[in-house]
């Protein structure tokens, strides 16, 4: 898949709340074929604290208005620093990145986000939905405000959430949801992005069940291109990029991971 | 017409700009972005005896101004380079220099005399530098003797330009690039990174798997470029010049101080591109000075 580097323009950029926001960045051209699970680099400009450029997954597509969505959570020095950019001014990225999530084999999928890494799923949920698959979504969070417009995935199916502090969903962990506490787990795969701990206890649970589970890894990146070789992750196949190899891996190729 | 090209003992290169080892992958990587035959030459990955898998995860902290790595010299080996990437990269229309490292003489000697056979691999570099190994790379390049006992027996086996890559991580750099220069290197390329270190104070732990790793991109450029020409002027074979490079401007300040051409590390992450805008600008400023060749500027510094 052939790589870009475009000056995309800022046409939007929306707070969620005090810890995450929504840009909307549009291609000077067409827009490159992008698959659900790939990723972008982004330059950050205006902090000389901040060097190298910052990876994150491509929330949604829109090829009619050559658009794409990134939502962001404001963690350090370069996600803030981006937050202040405005509508009008331009963000340099290189795109699209990674491998993607693999077409299912059967019917009937469930999607598992926790807090920002939610983020890849929105364009999956779609894609899934718009090629006549049944998709559920679970959203989990410590609180409400890390429940990122859920609405927006009841678009494509059912949404059920958790939160640490009960104030939205049911309460607990993702991975204690009563879904996971039916008789039969009746997903034929799931796809998981959020924090590793998360993503470990889902695929434990859905390996033991006998169902795939695809993850996408937020490795720490310096190129994001190949070139390298610092966001390596230990396969059943020895090191692999997870900027080009990844950032999704079916669980079971990963070591310690089952 | 403005000539660019410049000449490393017997290697000639259409133009002074190159791509450093372990940032440019096998150049595959950045064809999307630029023609890569318009580069002088492409240093590929440290390439060892055996298949190395490099160090765990993490390998990179950010630092101000750069960057920490500990990469460990990942690779498939000579073998499998000869086999399977040789191939595809030996009709590309620039020069491929192959980075040579090892755990001991005996590994340096395999890999560099399978090279010496591949018609279209003009050089190497040998890497006596890589402070992430815990055997062998650094500590052959840390001590004149050491350096120049693996660079005399190189020599031996490998006919072509043999360019030998400095650390920065001694005392008296000079009296490094001597003792290589005598025991028969026709060029030295410096700086490999410095050994550097970075810690989390919250966590209280390294950012690093293996604690320490090697700094790299502009934070290093003012001890490179002192290197380079400190180097250039005790020794008489060409020096490349790197560290830190991320513009045209950078570029010719390295050719200032005695660099016969420049290599482009770190600089290709944050943008890919990087290597062609610093060829234009070099041959925008020889314009702009009035120069025919780059030879006008190299070692001109004032
Ligand atoms: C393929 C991929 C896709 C991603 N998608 C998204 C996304 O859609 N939305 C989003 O908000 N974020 C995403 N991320 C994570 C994002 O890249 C980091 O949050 C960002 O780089 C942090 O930069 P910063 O300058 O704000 O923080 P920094 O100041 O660099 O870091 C703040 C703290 O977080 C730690 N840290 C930073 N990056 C990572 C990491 N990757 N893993 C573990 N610890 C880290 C640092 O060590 C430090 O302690 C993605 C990462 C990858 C690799
Ligand atoms: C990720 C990474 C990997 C590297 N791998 C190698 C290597 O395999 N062999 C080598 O001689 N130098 C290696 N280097 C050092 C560079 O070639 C170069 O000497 C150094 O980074 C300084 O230049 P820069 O500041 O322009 O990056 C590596 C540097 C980086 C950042
Ligand atoms: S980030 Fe450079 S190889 Fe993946």
């Amino acid at each position: 898949m052939k790589k870009f580097i475009h000056d995309m323009l800022v046409v939007g950029r929306r707070n969620i709340n005090t810890h995450y926001y929504i840009l909307e960045l549009k291609a000077p051209d067409v827009l490159p074929e992008i698959i659900p699970g790939q990723f972008v680099q982004v330059e950050i400009k205006g902090n000389k604290n901040v060097f190298l450029r910052r990876p994150i997954s491509i929330h949604d597509i829109n090829t009619e208005e050559n658009t794409i969505k990134l939502l962001i959570q404001k963690l350090g020095e370069g996600t803030n620093t981006l937050s202040h950019i405005k509508s009008g001014e331009k963000l340099n990225i290189i795109y699209p990145l990674g491998n993607w999530f693999s077409k299912p084999h059967e019917d009937n999928l469930l999607l598992v986000g926790g807090g920002c890494g939610i983020a890849p799923l929105l364009y999956l949920s779609r894609y899934l939905s718009e090629r006549n698959y049944k998709v559920t979504t679970l959203i989990g969070g410590a609180s409400k405000g890390d429940i990122i417009e859920p609405d927006e995935y009841r678009k494509y199916g059912d949404v059920f959430i958790t939160t640490m502090d009960g104030s939205l969903g049911e309460r607990g962990l993702v991975t204690e949801h009563s879904l996971f506490k039916a008789k039969k787990f009746e997903y034929s795969m799931v796809y998981t992005c959020g924090p590793l701990a998360m993503m470990k206890a889902i695929s434990r649970f859905a390996v033991l069940h006998g169902k795939p589970c695809e993850v996408s890894l937020e490795n720490m990146m310096a190129c994001g291109i190949g070139a390298c070789l610092c966001c390596v992750v230990e396969t059943r196949h020895g090191n692999k990029c997870t900027c080009t190899e990844g950032p999704i891996y079916n669980s079971k190729e990963l070591v310690g991971w089952i | 017409m403005i000539d660019l090209g410049v000449t490393i003992k017997d290697l000639y290169l259409k133009n002074p700009v190159m791509t450093a080892s372990g940032t440019f992958g096998y150049g595959e990587e950045f064809t999307d972005f630029f023609d890569i035959a318009r580069l002088g030459g492409i240093f590929v990955k440290g390439t060892t005896g055996a298949h190395r898998e490099g160090n765990a995860y993490p390998r990179m902290a950010e630092t101000p101004m750069g960057m920490l790595n500990a990469v460990g010299l990942q690779n498939k080996g000579v073998d499998y380079f000869i086999s399977d990437i040789y191939p595809r990269i030996k009709d590309i229309d620039t020069h491929f220099i192959v980075n040579v490292s090892g755990s001991t003489v005996e590994e340096y000697i395999e890999v560099a005399s399978k090279l010496n056979e591949l018609d279209k691999i003009p050089a190497i570099e040998l890497n006596i530098s890589c402070p992430n190994v815990k055997e062998g790379g650094m500590a052959f390049g840390t001590s004149c003797h050491s350096a120049s006992t693996v660079t005399k027996a190189i020599r031996e086996v490998y006919k072509k330009t043999l360019i030998v890559k400095l650390s920065p991580n001694v005392t008296n750099i000079a009296e490094m690039a001597v003792a290589v220069e005598a025991a028969g290197a026709d060029s030295v390329s410096l700086i490999n990174t410095l050994l550097g270190m970075a810690i989390d104070a919250e966590r209280k732990r390294p950012l690093l798997s293996t604690i320490t790793g090697g700094l790299s991109g502009p934070a290093v450029k003012p001890i490179a470029l002192r290197m380079v020409w400190q180097v250039s002027k005790a020794v008489k074979i060409p020096v490349i010049g790197m560290g830190g490079i991320m513009t045209a401007t950078d570029a010719i300040e390295f050719l200032l101080c005695g660099a016969t051409a420049i290599q482009i590390g770190t600089a290709n992450f944050i943008d890919p591109a990087v290597s062609v805008k610093i060829i234009d600008g070099i041959e925008d400023y020889l314009r702009r000075h009035r120069h025919n060749s780059v030879y006008d500027i190299i070692g001109g510094l004032r």
